[in-house]
């Protein structure tokens, strides 16, 4: 099984499309291995550093971010994220898991790149109305 | 002072969330593409150590991760307000995945299909035990029997005070009809609270 090739190094950071492995095998070979570890993005954490992000939290990057040196999925997200953009939104334009966007969300925000668009305590009535209304108007 | 003060502007939007349940194969995907501005997707990755030896999908065993999808749809209200929608994992063992889904979502709506009725119970056990504010969509499914809504309502246990409404998740009129008659339940579930402390 593909799994007991695993002990050379080289091959604990398959990516698809990437070079030949020391085997003759294309690492992204996805017909013997189509699992593309997600959490390569975020050096294998899997914890944010910042708790409190739902699925539907609301981020915004100052424009400032996008000169600041990021690497590829982070400079994506403050691209995206110069209008709000939820978490969610960014897995999907970005093709990664929820987890795996957290944690780079989270990174983001530490460094002061990204914040959160804070939200009301409770809905109130006329917000629900409101959500009632447009919907119906749809 | 202006009442508007506190509302969101178009540079502070709010996001709404409202949650789709319901057993596997219910509808909830279809349900969420009829009014969905987006493609209905989104995945989580989870890791497995807790579900190695209970997955019978031979193929992923050795995988330190496993990737579950699960229906996400946006409606932009207007500019300043985003509504979210997002479909429960149908299958149990990732039932973990929900207080995360559920929390701080403004309620939920649980598909019933009448051929599988038993399928919606663990949704309306959750929402019943979290106290979200929630109605039953009793999905058609062309071919099924027609079942009253008070049948239904006795099939599942729900308590008479849970809306329950007709849907067809094809159709994004009745779709929106759906949403708009959970906005009513949470309207009516607030106004009875205010009425109950106003007693006071």
């Amino acid at each position: 099984m593909s799994e007991s090739s695993w002990g050379s190094e080289s091959e604990l950071f398959p990516y698809a499309g990437g070079p030949l492995t020391p085997t003759g095998r294309h690492s992204g070979d996805m017909d013997e291995d189509p699992v593309i570890r997600p959490f390569m993005l975020t050096n294998g954490r899997t914890q944010p550093l910042h708790d409190g992000l739902r699925i539907e939290t609301l981020l915004r990057a100052a424009p400032a971010a996008l000169s600041a040196p990021l690497r590829f999925e982070s400079r994506r997200i403050v691209e995206l994220a110069q209008s709000p953009m939820s978490v969610a939104d960014l897995a999907v334009a970005l093709r990664v898991p929820l987890g795996v966007v957290r944690v780079i969300v989270a990174d983001l925000i530490t460094q002061g790149f990204l914040d959160v668009e804070i939200q009301p305590e409770e809905f109130s009535t006329s917000l629900i109305e409101r959500i009632r209304d447009r919907v119906r108007a749809l | 002072m202006s009442g508007r003060s506190s509302e969101p502007s178009a540079a502070h939007p709010i996001a709404v969330k409202i949650v789709i349940s319901g057993g596997f194969g219910v509808g909830k995907t279809t349900f969420v593409g009829a009014i969905s501005e987006i493609e209905p997707l989104v995945t989580e990755a989870e890791l497995t150590e807790k579900s190695i030896g209970i997955d019978d999908t031979s193929a992923v065993s050795g995988k330190t991760t496993t990737t579950v999808a699960l229906d996400f749809g946006r409606i932009t209200l207007d500019d300043a307000l985003l509504l979210y929608l997002f479909g429960t994992p149908g299958q149990d063992r990732f039932a973990f995945l929900w207080d995360d889904l559920v929390t701080g979502a403004l309620g939920a709506i649980v598909l019933v299909d009448t051929r599988r009725i038993e399928d919606s119970f663990p949704a309306i056990d959750y929402f019943e035990e979290h106290e979200i504010p929630f109605i039953v969509g009793i999905n058609r499914f062309p071919g099924g029997q027609q079942f009253s809504p008070s049948e239904v309502r006795d099939a599942l246990g729900v308590s008479p005070g849970v809306p329950m409404v007709q849907c067809d998740a094809r159709d994004r009129e009745s779709v929106k009809s759906v949403l708009v008659s959970l906005t009513e339940e949470v309207l009516a579930k607030r106004a009875n609270r205010e009425r109950a402390g106003s007693t006071w």
